[in-house]
């Protein structure tokens, strides 16, 4: 039988929300980053539009600075033609000592459709979730997860390398610290990706047995064989000081250059997440030369998002104030 | 999916009757249009763009001048989104060629009550400005909800609103075929209203 159309049997997605890549099925995953290759046609039109979610209201509640993130939901939402407001907390009543509760259901009663949140704090966009009619969506909870991000970076995997299953990907850096380090390690090892996390002791955490994958502390081990070096950015604003004895001492161990890179496969991928620190972890010769898909990251985020916009939003029951 | 009709379906076409139907339509069109310049078919998916494509064969071989094919998903256009839950699966829409000013055949498997039809309006007019658009479908089994006809048809279906017909192609089911199934069985999952 010869099948000229896709007519993929895939079952639909029934969850309100999508707080994380831990609690997804493989076949949930597949889901997404088939409706995001459909999406992206869209962003390659003249008319960049689609009337998927009109009516629909997004809020971008956002209680750490974000440009990239809060942006790729934004255009996302109205490209999906919905209405979105953005809400930081720096400028919102959060600052005169509201609760997040208390603006989340002030937010319900404005009948918001769907809450995109991120929060310095691990956790808190699931106990929204639990609490909300909204759809809510993790755009970043603390060091926990980032899974929009990692979908990008897995879509992106995808589209370069034709698939996932069975590639080598080391993640290198701050795996401690870092929500896309999980958010990835849950979402790749599922799809059948070898994941291999590099950077020093101090970054690495305490208790890696359930993660399925290799560890090292060298990065020229980490970028042999490598089909994908995913770099992630030292968060020298976030930890504290005596993780890494310098930024330069970083960099001479474990940032990728024009050298280190010329010693693995010769068509390996190099990502990152953004922003990111020239001269640390990634010289510029390395993040502007031939193998960095970091732009095109950028450009498959927007695709990623309104995709799980379209999803989770046909799962969002209208919101009802609480009665109580 | 099995390849023999069930006993409580009627078989209203074979392959043979499809084959004949889709080479008159191709005439059709060709007559009406004086030749494929300027033309281009956009099936909508799935069904709809097998028969976009067969379409597009049958006119090369009458006419000698191949004819772009496109394929639009309608499902971002849907009047129902809102109502129904869960979102259903979206397929890409793949027109690799500027739709302004051509003449678009738009190609669909049956037309029922109009409302996908409108979609793809929607979506073709979101993609450019078509000098023209003309509506080619296999089947038209009536019980319009719009005001929209078809240009072309293959076979008129008097049928009664709830049963339904169902259009299976070889690209896709391994068999050329139209039935009609009768009331009260469950719809076909991921169907367009």
């Amino acid at each position: 039988m010869t099948t000229t159309v896709q007519d993929v049997a895939v079952s639909p997605w029934m969850r309100k929300d999508l707080l994380g890549l831990w609690e997804l099925s493989p076949d949930e995953i597949r889901l997404i980053l088939q409706t995001a290759g459909s999406f992206r046609e869209v962003s390659e039109r003249s008319i960049k539009k689609v009337p998927a979610l009109r009516g629909k209201t997004v809020v971008n509640l956002f209680f750490e600075p974000s440009t990239r993130t809060r942006t790729s939901f934004e255009l996302a939402a109205k490209r999906l033609s919905a209405d979105i407001i953005n809400i930081a907390a720096q400028t919102s009543s959060l600052s005169k000592g509201e609760t997040i509760l208390d603006t989340v259901r002030n937010l319900e009663a404005f009948n918001v459709d769907i809450i995109v949140i991120r929060h310095q704090s691990a956790g808190v966009p699931h106990a929204i979730a639990r609490k909300s009619a909204a759809s809510v969506i993790n755009a970043g909870d603390g060091s926990h997860e980032h899974p929009t991000q990692a979908l990008l970076d897995m879509f992106t995997i995808q589209e370069k390398k034709g698939r996932i299953e069975g590639l080598n990907v080391s993640i290198i850096g701050d795996i401690s610290h870092s929500r896309v380090a999980r958010s990835n390690v849950w979402g790749l090892t599922k799809l059948g990706a070898k994941v291999t996390l590099c950077g020093p002791p101090t970054l690495m955490p305490k208790y890696l047995d359930e993660w399925n994958t290799r560890v090292t502390f060298d990065i020229e081990e980490a970028i042999e064989g490598a089909d994908v070096l995913m770099l992630l950015r030292i968060q020298h604003e976030r930890q504290e000081s005596t993780l890494v004895p310098s930024l330069r001492e970083y960099r001479l161990r474990y940032g990728l250059n024009a050298e280190r890179l010329a010693r693995g496969k010769p068509d390996v991928l190099v990502m990152h997440p953004g922003p990111i620190n020239r001269g640390v972890e990634l010289d510029s010769s390395v993040a502007d030369g031939p193998n960095s898909v970091i732009l095109e990251q950028v450009t498959n985020g927007l695709a990623v998002r309104m995709a799980v916009l379209y999803l989770v939003a046909g799962q969002g029951r209208p919101p009802a104030i609480e009665e109580k | 999916m099995s390849d023999a009709p069930q006993r409580d379906k009627t078989r209203i076409l074979d392959a043979e009757a499809i084959r004949r139907a889709l080479v008159r339509i191709a005439h059709e069109i060709l007559e009406r249009n004086k030749g494929v310049h300027g033309m281009a078919i956009v099936g909508i998916r799935t069904r709809g763009a097998v028969l976009a494509k067969r379409l597009a064969a049958e006119m090369q071989a009458i006419d000698r001048h191949s004819v772009q094919v496109g394929v639009l998903d309608i499902t971002l256009y849907r009047d129902d989104l809102s109502r129904i839950a869960p979102n259903p699966v979206v397929h890409a829409t793949d027109i690799p060629f500027d739709i302004t000013d051509l003449r678009v055949i738009l190609v669909d498997d049956v037309l029922f009550t109009g409302r996908t039809i409108r979609a793809a309006l929607n979506a073709l007019n979101d993609l450019g400005r078509p000098k023209m658009i003309q509506l080619a479908v296999l089947a038209d089994r009536g019980h319009r909800e719009l005001p929209i006809r078809a240009d072309y048809v293959g076979k008129n279906l008097p049928t009664q609103r709830q049963e339904s017909v169902d259009v299976r192609l070889s690209e896709i089911d391994g068999i050329d075929e139209v039935l009609i199934e009768p009331a009260q069985l469950p719809e076909r999952s991921g169907g367009r209203p």
